[in-house]
């Protein structure tokens, strides 16, 4: 024992370098040890807040290239009247909504109230597609639960639906006064909606619904 | 073992349940081009499958319209722009490389950019270090003899 403590002794102090190096390891360690906890814990906060913004987000509303761009054209025959038309030309010169709608849709049924609100009090014209439906079954669902629309076109075989990018029901479009789609809005239609999103638009081109 | 298989079995080509029913194109080639087009092609229905494996009206109407598209003369890419313009990119399921999704196709390389970084300068401080005498400290003595 006695033997080892004389030993390592005069070692030491034979080889200062050795410990002044290891001493500068240490520093340089210390430094760097906020880094290597806050870098990685900055890197998860950012992941998280990737997590935590893409959980909020909807992933089955996908937004429309429509918007901003012309409405298509279109001509389809009326529900009330397949010999009459209803077409591009008569969304043009007010603000208007074109509902997309179906009786196989609940969604629709849930805003049928609020459509019937909005035809009532704020005297915006809302138009009507018919998706893919009976016409029988359209017919009667108006008569029975009250018409919203100014007119119905119906597209039984959904060619205009894909030209709108429709792929669910309901969608509710806004459409400008120069026939420009100004919003397209994803899910049952609500007055909370039409205050938040649809107003502020309509009130952004100047028009009065 | 059992992993292998596994493995062989998740790299091997699936069946594909193809939903479509409707008639061959005429042309092989059209059709070949109409089932490529039909496996890129998402369905927002149902988001996670192709139209070509969706049973969604909309997936078949987008299915007879496409078959209609290529039958009347239009190119791939004319059939591709139709649907981008009326759905937006999410419909591909490989997106254009576009201002809206570059960060879709950069991610990948810039994070292997930022590992690549990082793991050299791991290694090259590492390699800085000097390298720790422990020839005779540390290291239990041998034992001492008592001579």
């Amino acid at each position: 024992m006695l033997g080892q403590a004389t030993l390592s002794a005069p070692c030491k102090q034979r080889r200062p370098d050795l410990a002044l190096s290891a001493d500068l390891t240490l520093r340089s360690e210390s430094g760097t040890t906020a880094w290597r906890f806050l870098v990685p814990l900055f890197l998860f906060g950012l992941l998280v807040a990737v997590f935590v913004v893409g959980l909020g987000k909807d992933p089955t509303l996908v937004p429309s290239p429509l918007v901003g761009k012309p409405a298509p054209e279109f001509t389809l025959p009326r529900l009330d009247d397949p010999a009459r038309t209803f077409g591009r030309k008569d969304l043009l010169g007010k603000t208007s909504l074109v509902n997309v709608w179906g009786t196989w849709c609940s969604g629709c049924r849930q805003e049928h109230e609020t459509l019937l609100t909005l035809a009532r009090d704020s005297g915006i014209a809302i138009f009507g597609i018919n998706w893919k439906d009976d016409q029988q079954l359209a017919r009667e669902w108006l008569q029975s639960l009250g018409n919203p629309y100014v007119a119905v076109g119906v597209d039984q075989e959904g060619r205009t639906a894909i030209d709108w990018g429709v792929y669910g029901a309901p969608e509710t479009f806004l459409i400008g006064p120069d026939g420009t789609v100004l919003y397209k809005h994803i899910a049952p239609m609500t007055l909370d909606v039409w205050r938040t999103e649809f107003l502020p638009r309509i009130a952004a081109v100047g028009a009065e619904p | 073992m059992g992993v292998l298989c596994l493995i062989i079995l998740a790299l091997g080509p699936r069946p594909s349940v193809a939903m479509d029913a409707d008639p061959k194109l005429s042309d092989p080639v059209l059709q070949e081009t109409y089932e490529r087009l039909t496996h890129e092609v998402r369905c927002l229905v149902c988001q996670n499958q192709t139209i070509a494996d969706s049973s969604a009206p909309l997936a078949a109407d987008l299915r007879s319209e496409i078959r209609k598209m290529l039958a009347a003369g239009s190119s791939e890419t004319e059939v591709k722009t139709f649907l981008l313009d009326r759905y937006g990119d999410y419909v591909l399921y490989k997106p254009r490389f576009r201002a809206s999704t570059a960060m879709l196709w950069l991610a990948p390389l810039l994070l292997l950019l930022v590992g690549g970084i990082a793991l050299r300068r791991i290694i090259q401080r590492r390699a800085d270090l000097p390298v720790p005498a422990d020839d005779d400290e540390g290291s239990p003595p041998a034992a001492p003899s008592r001579s």
